[in-house]
């Protein structure tokens, strides 16, 4: 009872807990880093260095008024923000924040569940995202969110060929899709896979950027061409729940870089015992660090680069990430099977 | 038991949303039923045991075709006077040619399936799990109906660029 109810329902709240506090506290993140960026001090008026403006901001958004606009259609406008946060969030059931530990006595894994589809979870789970771009585009009756919203749905149907592509070549090195076995695939392989698939690594980053709709590729929240983007009808905690699904995204593709690519939950040098004393920073810590030097990396980056135009984006979609994608795929396969041959030589 | 209940459950929603999906009013409505019925579907497929197909129903269904219904619903106008409509009723012999076609599907697949069920494949493949499973069974016993349907994708995908760009 206690190991097949109560466990998974309580580690289901915590993570869902921890995920919406790291969220609103990446929008305060966001905007200090950017503001260090460009020589500011950030909000520093609630709280010390503006420490409590998360929950500034949640409370004005709660009671603010929720508009919605005359001819919109109502129950698609309701359900579109529900689409858009559901995704971002059920996709934590198969992060694997750490191995199996005790904790009072009793073994718990720190992650919800492990399921052998889990990579392809994650990728049809986020895939179902794109519903609520389009709809609140459709159901708000306004040009604006209209346009915003076919340029993300095409923006996020592109770069989904290419990012889904390129997980292939990482499974086919792994071998397995389940996340916890790509984590310790890298333990046994002695390697990050940042090593062994560095083109995959760079394909997934700006496919991440642009899968988040993140600068340099945020074209549907254009201000200065679109008013917003598609939540412009949008207000008060509906509007709240596109921006908290943006982060809760980032926070996504972090969090599967992380384990694809940076080891998960390992520590660095897994296998070497001289690196022992790195043990004591426990395995939840150093992935929630390595996907916190990707998030701010994120931001990083929003802060440097500017805006693509329109055609430039599709352009980098199909015509240089994809035939890319496909390339490390092909050599990906090859080696794999010259390796396993030589292997199976061997043995 | 359980699974008797999930069944009945799920079936219960797949019908109803089928139903909406023809009813609705509103075409936009209408695909988002269908996307509801093959999300239940793909439930369905987790309730037998066969995760990779499920997760591969959202994904391709779900995630992807719906979307492109949708695309299409959403450019092209349909808000025509309702006059300009053909009454669905006036289909009278295609509709029943069509019923009579489907009925006989039916009963063909179901008499098929009695006189030769499927094989249970899961005592020959040497591969445990259920990604691995397809797989193998794809690239062995079902090798050449698996390259048909890519060539026939392919040609689709040939078919569909040539039709949208007339000067290439």
């Amino acid at each position: 009872m206690v190991d097949a109810v109560v466990i998974p329902l309580l580690k289901i709240v915590i993570v869902l807990v921890a995920t919406l506090t790291a969220v609103s506290y990446m929008v305060l993140l966001e905007r200090k880093v950017i503001a260090w960026t460009q020589a500011r001090l950030g909000p520093m008026r609630v709280g010390p260095h503006g420490i409590l403006q998360p929950i500034a901001d949640a409370l004005k958004l709660m009671i603010k008024e929720d508009i919605t606009p005359a001819r919109a259609d109502r129950w698609v406008f309701t359900l579109a923000p529900i689409l858009a946060m559901v995704p971002a969030l059920i996709v934590y059931a198969v992060i694997p924040f750490g191995p199996a530990v005790e904790v009072f006595g009793r073994p718990v894994t720190l992650y919800i569940t492990d399921i052998n589809v889990g990579l392809l979870y994650v990728v049809s789970v986020t895939s179902v995202g794109v519903y609520g771009i389009i709809l609140a585009g459709y159901a708000s009756n306004s040009k604006y969110p209209m346009l915003a919203s076919l340029r993300a749905s095409a923006q996020l149907i592109s770069y989904e060929v290419a990012v889904t592509l390129t997980l292939v070549s990482v499974v086919l090195v792994a071998g397995t899709l389940s996340l916890v076995g790509i984590v310790e695939a890298q333990r046994e392989a002695h390697v990050w896979y940042l090593f062994a698939q560095p083109v995959a690594f760079a394909l997934i980053v700006i496919g991440g950027l642009a899968e988040t709709n993140r600068a340099p590729f945020d074209m549907p929240e254009a201000e200065q061409e679109l008013t917003g983007g598609f939540h412009t009808e949008y207000s008060g905690m509906r509007f709240a729940l596109f921006f908290l699904a943006e982060y809760a995204n980032m926070i996504v593709v972090s969090s599967v870089a992380t384990t694809l690519f940076l080891g998960g939950y390992l520590r660095p040098f897994p296998n070497v015992a001289a690196f022992g004393v790195l043990d004591i920073v426990p395995s939840w810590m150093w992935f929630l660090l390595k996907s916190f030097a990707f998030l701010y990396f994120f931001i990083w980056i929003r802060a440097t680069l500017p805006r693509y135009r329109y055609d430039q984006l599709m352009r980098l979609g199909w015509k240089v990430l994809i035939p890319i994608a496909i390339a490390n795929l092909v050599v990906t396969a090859i080696v794999r099977v010259l390796l396993v041959a030589r292997v199976g030589a061997d043995g | 038991m359980g699974e008797v209940v999930g069944f009945y459950v799920l079936a219960t929603l797949i019908l109803v949303f089928a139903g909406l999906v023809i009813t609705a009013r509103n075409t936009t409505h209408s695909v988002l039923f269908l996307m509801m019925d093959f999300l239940s579907v793909a439930a369905l497929y987790v309730l037998l045991g066969a995760e990779f197909v499920a997760v591969i129903q959202i994904l391709v269904y779900a995630g992807g075709i719906v979307v492109l219904y949708l695309f299409v619903v959403m450019l092209v106008n349909l808000k025509r006077p309702p006059e300009s409509y053909r009454d669905p009723r006036r289909q009278g012999k295609l509709g029943v040619v069509l019923a009579a076609a489907v009925l006989v599907e039916m009963v063909a697949v179901a008499g098929y399936s009695r006189v030769a069920p499927a094989p249970v494949a899961a005592a020959v493949s040497p591969v445990v799990g259920n990604t691995e499973e397809v797989g193998w069974l794809l690239y062995t016993q079902y090798l050449i109906p698996f390259e048909l349907a890519s060539m026939l994708l392919l040609v689709a995908m040939v078919g569909a660029i040539l039709l949208s760009k007339r000067e290439l």
